[in-house]
């Protein structure tokens, strides 16, 4: 990677030097201090500079993708799934995106397996350091598909409790799904959202206004 | 089998190395026992178990195909 060496008569001066030369921001490069640097006597009689190595290093959203993405061929090929993995990354999240034929054992019953890998994913790229981030996984187009089903669901189920003015539960799903229509029906003018129970069967019930 | 409920094991753990799995045929049904040091329990188990409960998941996601049964436990490694 790119890297400079810079001499100033203190450190902080060498490292705002050499951020200047590389432009790049502190959190984006690895700094060594070379030399401390001295001030001397009266700033002149053996007074002696800083000196600093300043390295670009890739930002930690790009390492993080680097790392999911490789950690996560190997977990399917240890699952003997032969598929190909690529994902994009940026300050919010990593997002991983698995194509191949035949994946439909990697989501399961209603996305269960397809949540349970990205959660064990985001545990072991996080786990190696670094500030944490979230890791989204999707198989095919699942998860948008999913989410296309879920928005028109709500939709209906809204008209009904409009119409009715009766509450309506809708079946349990997890966290992000609900998300999705809480969202949703946010805009919906005749109707409000709430959940209710307990995990693993918490749910969206709709109610009237 | 063996080698991903290691695999997943390892890259959960604080101390990889101490991570073993053990397999117990019983008949129709297979049992991984993943041994790991007595303070990466946490790490295996989870909140509520959230954790032992997707790496069973995604264990038996990929027993499917083999139409095998599996199961998987974790336990603490005896010094």
């Amino acid at each position: 990677m790119e890297y400079v060496e810079v001499e100033a008569r203190t450190v902080d001066e060498a490292i705002n030097d050499a951020l200047q030369k590389l432009q790049a921001t502190r959190d984006e490069v690895e700094i060594t201090i070379l030399e401390e640097g001295t001030k001397g006597f009266l700033g002149i009689l053996g007074s002696k500079l800083a000196r600093v190595r300043v390295e670009k290093v890739k930002p930690l959203h790009e390492l993080k993708l680097e790392r999911a993405i490789e950690y996560t061929s190997e977990l399917l090929n240890h699952m003997g799934v032969f598929a190909e993995v690529t994902g994009e990354a940026d300050e919010e999240a990593v997002n991983l995106q698995v194509h191949g034929d035949d994946l439909g054992i990697l989501i399961g019953r209603r996305g269960q397996t397809l949540d349970s890998l990205q959660y064990i994913i985001g545990l072991a790229v996080n786990r190696e350091g670094g500030e944490w981030m979230r890791i989204n996984l999707d198989v095919g187009d699942y998860r948008a598909r999913r989410e296309e089903t879920l928005r028109s669901l709500a939709q209906r189920a809204a008209r009904k409790v409009e119409e009715s003015g009766r509450r309506l539960a809708l079946d349990a799903m997890n966290a992000a799904e609900r998300r999705i229509v809480h969202q949703e029906l946010q805009s919906f003018g005749g109707v409000t959202t709430q959940s209710e129970g307990q995990e693993p069967y918490r749910r969206v019930v709709i109610l009237p206004k | 089998m063996k080698n991903l409920v290691e695999f997943i094991g390892r890259s959960l753990a604080s101390h990889p190395d101490e991570v073993v799995v053990d397999v117990n045929d019983k008949g129709r049904e297979t049992v991984y026992t993943l041994y790991v040091a007595p303070d990466d329990m946490g790490r295996l188990i989870g909140k509520g178990g959230r954790i032992a409960k997707a790496i069973r998941t995604v264990v038996k996601a990929s027993a499917i195909k083999s139409g095998v049964q599996v199961h998987v436990e974790i336990d603490e490694r005896q010094a």
